[in-house]
C-alpha cells in the first residue's frame, strides 16, 4: 500500500496564482486524490499549455511540461502512445483547450488516449488580463468587447460528447468534495476522461459561476448526476426533471409525480447525455433547467495507445527475423564486381 | 533489324497523360537499367492536379531517367529519346528534345481530339505537318495495338489501355537493348493475385518489344555498357525512401523506438507511408491532425526518450515554428525534416526549390539557434537523416534537415551501407544520484543537458517554454541569467562544430580560378558542370555543403584558396548571404526559381562568364 500523502506530490515551488484564485482549490484536491490511486510521482506527467491554469505543472513534485498555447494535448498524444505506462493529465483552460487548441481537444477525444484533460473553465482570459473568452456568455463587457461580445459561447459538454469523448464530466472548484469524486472517476476511466471544471477568477470575472455555487441558490440551480438516481433537486428536493417522450420538463415531487416518474441518471446513453449537455441557461431564463454536475456520459472504448501498440507488437511477432540490414537493402540488389 | 551502337550515356524523357501510367514505365526502366549494371539518375515530374484533364498540357506527367555507363550524377539536360502518348506531352517537352534526337510516340494520341486538347488546330499535327523535321521519328499506333494484343483476355478497354504504357516501355527496352525479366517479374508478384492483369500487362510488354523487332524505319538501337562503380551490393533508391531508412537505423543504432509524427503534405508524404510499415522495427507513425500536432506528438515522444521526428514541407515548417522554439528551449532531441517546394505559400507544391534555408536557420522568434543539414543526393538522403538524428540525440537539440522535391522522388544506385559500420549513437540518459536533486540544465562539456525520462525514480523535474534558470531550470525572468542562457544555448550548436567532418572539396584541386559552392540537390549539377569545365583545362573546383548551421570549421581555410567564387542556389542566393556575411566572401551568385533543377550546362556557362570577366579583371557584377 501507498505511504504518500498529498505533500509528496507537491513541488517545492512557490505556488503563484492571485489570492483567492480558484486554481488552489484545484491543485490541492488533486494533490489530495494522487495519494490512493497508488501512483509514484516519478509515474504521472502533468502536460500545459498557456494560461494561469497551466502553471499547474510547477506546483506539483511529478514529472510536468509546461508547454506552448493550445498545444497540451498533442504533446500528451505523443508521450502517452510511445509510454502507455504513465498516468498523464493535461492541464487547459477554456483558451488554451476550446480556442487555440480547440482543434487538438477534438482530435484527443476521438482519439481516446487514456488521459485525464482537466479544463478549468473560467470564462475569461486571466494572464491576459481579462478578454472575453470562447465560454463567455453573449453580450460580456470585457477589456476586448467594451460593447459586449457578439460571439455565442462553447459548450464545452457538448463539444466533448461530439467528439466522442468516452468520458464527459463536469464538476466546480468551490465543491472540493464533488471535485475529489469527479478526479477519482477520471483516473480510473480507461480512455480520454473530459473533466470541466467551474473556476473562479476573482479578478477579472469573479463571480461567474455564483449562481452555481452560492449556497443560498445552489440547491435551485444545480442538479448532481448520479448513476442510478432519479434527477431531483431543490432546496427541499422537492422537484425533479422527467421526460415527456425526448423532451425533458420539471415537474414538482408534491405528490402529483414521484421519484418513480423521473429521468433516472444512466452515463451510459449517449441521448440523455447530449440532452444534459444542453441544459445550458442561465437562471432567470424561460427554458431554463439546472445546471447538471457530474458524469454526463460514460464508455467503453479500446484507447488509443493500445490500438498503436498492439499493431507494432502483432508486427514484431509476425517477423521475428526482422533485420535492419535487410530492411536497407531491400528487396532488389545487384552486385557490382 | 537494326544495327546496335554503344553509347556512353543515354537521356530519356517518357511523357504522357497523368492517367497514362508514365512513372510506372519510368520506374521500371530504372530499375532494370540499375540491374543491368548501368549509373542512373532520374527525376520524375507530375503535376500537382491528381488528374487534371486527360490530354491537356497541364495533365502532362513526365519521367526522365539518364544512364551510363560512367558515373552519372544529374537526370540530364537534353533528351536522346523522348517517348510521348499524346499530342500534348510532345508540345510541353518537345523543346528539351536534342537536335536530331530521337520520338517515339503513341500515333493515336494525336486525333482530333487529342489535338485539340493540346490546343493545336486539326491541320496541325505534328507527325505530319512538318514540324519535327530535323528529328528522328518513330510512329507507333500503341492504343490499337495494345487492343488488338489484349483483345481475347476478357478485359474491358478501359483496362487493356492501362497496359498501353507497358507496349510503349517494351519499345523502348528494345531500342536500349534492355531485358525483359525484371518487370516481368515485378508484374507476376505485384499482381499475384490478379494474373489476368499481371498477363496482360506482360503480353502488352512483349509486344512492345517485339514491334520494336519488325519495325525498319530505326535503323539504330543502342547498347551502354556496365558502369565502373565501387564494387559491392547496390540497390536503387529514391530520397524519400534513404530519409526513412537512416532514421530507422539511426534509432535501432541508438537502441530507442522511433517515432514520426506527420501531416500529409506533398512531397513530404512518401516518408509517413514507408515507416508506417516498418513497425517490426520498433517504428510508430502518427498521421497527426495538422502540423503543429504533429510537432507536439513529436515533442512529447522525445521528452518520453524516443528519437522523435517530425517531416513535412515549406508551408507544414512555417506551422511548427513556435513548437520549434519550444524544443529549443527545452533542449530535447528532435529531427524535423523540410522536404521542401517550390514557395511561398501553397507555391509550387510538386516542384522543386531550396528557397527555405532562411526560414530553417532564421525563422523563429527570439535567439533560436538550431543544426540545420541539407542532403545533397538521393542517396545521401540515409547519411544525412542518420546523422541528424546523431546530432539530436547526443547534442539534446532540434535539427533541421533539407531535403527537397528533387531529391525526394528522384532515383539512384545505391552502394548499401552495413549497418555494422554505422557511427554509435548514445543517448545521454540521466539517472538519478542519491540524495542529490536532479539538476535538469546542468551540462557537459559540449554543454548538453541529460536527458531525464518521465518513470524514472528521483528525477521528477519541470521544463517548459518559459526562460530557465541556468542548472536548477526553474523559471526565471533575471535579466542576468537570460543573457547568460542565449548565451549558452548559442553556443552549444556552435561546438557541435567540433563533431562535424571536415569539408573536402569534391571535385578538382586544392586550389584554383573558381569555386563553385553549393548545397542540397544541385549537387549532382555542379559536379557536371564542374568536371565539364576541368576538361577544358579550367582551373574550377565543387565544394558542397551538408552542413549549414553550424559550418564547418575549415571553410574558411579552402574559400582563400581560390580567385573567385560561385553560389548556384534554387533560391535567390540564400546561401550566399549567410557565407558573405560567416566568411567574409564576395561570391558571384546563380539563382534559379523555376521549379525545376539546375542544368548542368547554366552552371558552367555562368562559370565561364565569370571566369572571362575575370581575366580582363572587371569588378564583381553579381
Amino acid at each position: 500500500m501507498s505511504t504518500l500523502t498529498a505533500k509528496d506530490f507537491a513541488s517545492d515551488q512557490d505556488v503563484k496564482w492571485c489570492p483567492g484564485c480558484g486554481d488552489y482549490s484545484i491543485l490541492k484536491q488533486v494533490q489530495s486524490i494522487l495519494p490512493e490511486t497508488g501512483l509514484k510521482p516519478e509515474e504521472i506527467v502533468f502536460v500545459s499549455g498557456i494560461g494561469c491554469s497551466s502553471r499547474f505543472p510547477y506546483y506539483m513534485n511529478t514529472y510536468g511540461m509546461h508547454s506552448i498555447h493550445g498545444r497540451a494535448a498533442t504533446i500528451a498524444t505523443g508521450l502517452k502512445m510511445t509510454r502507455p505506462e504513465l498516468s498523464v493529465w493535461i492541464i487547459t483552460g477554456d483558451g488554451d483547450g476550446l480556442s487555440i487548441g480547440g482543434n487538438h481537444t477534438i482530435h484527443l477525444l476521438r482519439r481516446n488516449l487514456d488521459v485525464q484533460v482537466l479544463l478549468f473553465n473560467n470564462e475569461i482570459y486571466g494572464l491576459t488580463k481579462g478578454q472575453y473568452s470562447p465560454t463567455s456568455e453573449f453580450g460580456k463587457k470585457t477589456k476586448s468587447s467594451p460593447y459586449g461580445t457578439i460571439d455565442h459561447p462553447i459548450n464545452p459538454i457538448a463539444l466533448a460528447l461530439g467528439a466522442q469523448g468516452t468520458f464527459v464530466a463536469r464538476t466546480i472548484d468551490r465543491d472540493p468534495q464533488h471535485l475529489r469524486y469527479i478526479l477519482r472517476e477520471a483516473v480510473n476511466h480507461s480512455g480520454t476522461s473530459f473533466v470541466e471544471i467551474y473556476q473562479n477568477c476573482n479578478v477579472f470575472n469573479d463571480g461567474a459561476f455564483n449562481a452555481f455555487s452560492d449556497k443560498n441558490q445552489k440547491a435551485e440551480t444545480t442538479i448532481n448526476l448520479i448513476k442510478g438516481e432519479p434527477l431531483i433537486f431543490g432546496t427541499n428536493r422537492d422537484k425533479g426533471i422527467r421526460l415527456d417522450g425526448c423532451r425533458p420538463e420539471i415537474v414538482p415531487l408534491d405528490g402529483s409525480y414521484s421519484p418513480d416518474d423521473l429521468w433516472i441518471h444512466d452515463p451510459s446513453d449517449l441521448n440523455k447525455a447530449w440532452m444534459l449537455a444542453n441544459f445550458f441557461e442561465m437562471p432567470g431564463s424561460e427554458s431554463f433547467f439546472p445546471r447538471p454536475f457530474g458524469i454526463f456520459y460514460q464508455t467503453s472504448r479500446p484507447t488509443y495507445e493500445y490500438l498503436v501498440n498492439h499493431q507494432l507488437n502483432l508486427a514484431k511477432s509476425k517477423s521475428t527475423d526482422a533485420s535492419i540490414s535487410k530492411l536497407i537493402a531491400g528487396n532488389i540488389t545487384w552486385v557490382v564486381e | 533489324m537494326g544495327d546496335i551502337q554503344t553509347v556512353e550515356k543515354a537521356t530519356i524523357l517518357f511523357a504522357g497523360d497523368s492517367g497514362d501510367g508514365i512513372q510506372l514505365a519510368g520506374t521500371q526502366f530504372s530499375l532494370t537499367t540499375a540491374l543491368l549494371g548501368n549509373d542512373l539518375s532520374t527525376f520524375p515530374d507530375y503535376p500537382a492536379e491528381i488528374r487534371a484533364p486527360a490530354g491537356t498540357i497541364a495533365g502532362v506527367s513526365g519521367f526522365k531517367i539518364n544512364f551510363g555507363s560512367t558515373e552519372i550524377f544529374t537526370p540530364g539536360g537534353e533528351v536522346d529519346t523522348l517517348v510521348v502518348m499524346n499530342a500534348a506531352a510532345l508540345k510541353k517537352n518537345l523543346s528539351t528534345l536534342k537536335k536530331g534526337g530521337l520520338i517515339i510516340a503513341n500515333s493515336n494520341g494525336f486525333d482530333k481530339k487529342n489535338l485539340e486538347l493540346a490546343g493545336l488546330a486539326p491541320h496541325q499535327n505534328p507527325l505530319s505537318d512538318g514540324s519535327l523535321y530535323g528529328y528522328k521519328l518513330i510512329e507507333v499506333e500503341c492504343t490499337r495495338l495494345t487492343r488488338e494484343v489484349l483483345k481475347d483476355t476478357g478485359l474491358s478497354t478501359r483496362e487493356i489501355d492501362r497496359s498501353r504504357n507497358m507496349f510503349m516501355l517494351g519499345l523502348v527496352y528494345w531500342l536500349y537493348t534492355r531485358d525483359l525479366q525484371p518487370t516481368i517479374e515485378f508484374f507476376n508478384k505485384k499482381f499475384a493475385n490478379q494474373p489476368s492483369v499481371a498477363e496482360a500487362n506482360i503480353k502488352a510488354l512483349k509486344a512492345g518489344y517485339n514491334f520494336g523487332e519488325t519495325i525498319e524505319e530505326t535503323a539504330v538501337r543502342f547498347q551502354i555498357r556496365k558502369a565502373q562503380l565501387p564494387p559491392g551490393h547496390y540497390r536503387s533508391i529514391t530520397g524519400n525512401e534513404a530519409l526513412a531508412l537512416g532514421l530507422v537505423a539511426a534509432a535501432q543504432k541508438a537502441s530507442l523506438k522511433l517515432f514520426y509524427s506527420s501531416y500529409p503534405i506533398t512531397p513530404a508524404s512518401d516518408i509517413l507511408h514507408l515507416l508506417a510499415g516498418y513497425k517490426a522495427f520498433d517504428v510508430i507513425t502518427f498521421q497527426a491532425e495538422d502540423e503543429i500536432a504533429a510537432i507536439g506528438a513529436a515533442i512529447g515522444a522525445s521528452y518520453g526518450g524516443n528519437l522523435a521526428v517530425t517531416g513535412t514541407s515549406g508551408p507544414g515548417m512555417a506551422l511548427k515554428t513556435e513548437a520549434i522554439g519550444l524544443a529549443i528551449m527545452l533542449e530535447l532531441p528532435l529531427v524535423i525534416i523540410n522536404v521542401q517546394r517550390g514557395g511561398p505559400s501553397t507555391g509550387l507544391p510538386t516542384k522543386t526549390e531550396q528557397a527555405d534555408l532562411f526560414q530553417a536557420i532564421h525563422g523563429r522568434n527570439g535567439e533560436s539557434p538550431l543544426i540545420v543539414m541539407a542532403a545533397s543526393t538521393p542517396a545521401n538522403c540515409f547519411q544525412m537523416a542518420y546523422m541528424a538524428s546523431k546530432l539530436a540525440i547526443e547534442h539534446m537539440t532540434p535539427v533541421i534537415l533539407l531535403s527537397d522535391g528533387y531529391l525526394a522522388n528522384g532515383a539512384e544506385p545505391w552502394l548499401i551501407p552495413d549497418y555494422h559500420l554505422l557511427e554509435k549513437i548514445t543517448p545521454r540518459f540521466a539517472t538519478a544520484e542519491r540524495d542529490a536533486t536532479y539538476m535538469p540544465y546542468a551540462r557537459n562539456a559540449d554543454l548538453v543537458r541529460s536527458w531525464a525520462i518521465p518513470g524514472t525514480p528521483g528525477l521528477m523535474h519541470r521544463v517548459g517554454g518559459l526562460e530557465k534558470e541556468d542548472i536548477t531550470g526553474t523559471v526565471s525572468y533575471d535579466p542576468e541569467n537570460h543573457q547568460k542562457m542565449v548565451h549558452i544555448r548559442r553556443e552549444k550548436i556552435l561546438k557541435v562544430a567540433d563533431y562535424l567532418p571536415k569539408a573536402e572539396i569534391e571535385e578538382g584541386d586544392q586550389q584554383g580560378d573558381l569555386l563553385i559552392i553549393g548545397w542540397g540537390s544541385t549537387y549532382g549539377a555542379i559536379k557536371v558542370a564542374t568536371q565539364n569545365l576541368r576538361k577544358k583545362g579550367l582551373k574550377v573546383a565543387q565544394l558542397h555543403l551538408n552542413y549549414i548551421y553550424p559550418l564547418q570549421k575549415n571553410l574558411c581555410d579552402i574559400v582563400h584558396n581560390f580567385s573567385e567564387i560561385l553560389i548556384p542556389e534554387l533560391n535567390m542566393g540564400q546561401l550566399a548571404y549567410i557565407l558573405k556575411s560567416e566568411l567574409g566572401i564576395k561570391p558571384y551568385e546563380l539563382h534559379k526559381v523555376k521549379g525545376q533543377p539546375f542544368l548542368a550546362k547554366e552552371i558552367e556557362e555562368k562559370a565561364l562568364q565569370i571566369l572571362s570577366c575575370n581575366k580582363k579583371t572587371c569588378t564583381h557584377q553579381v
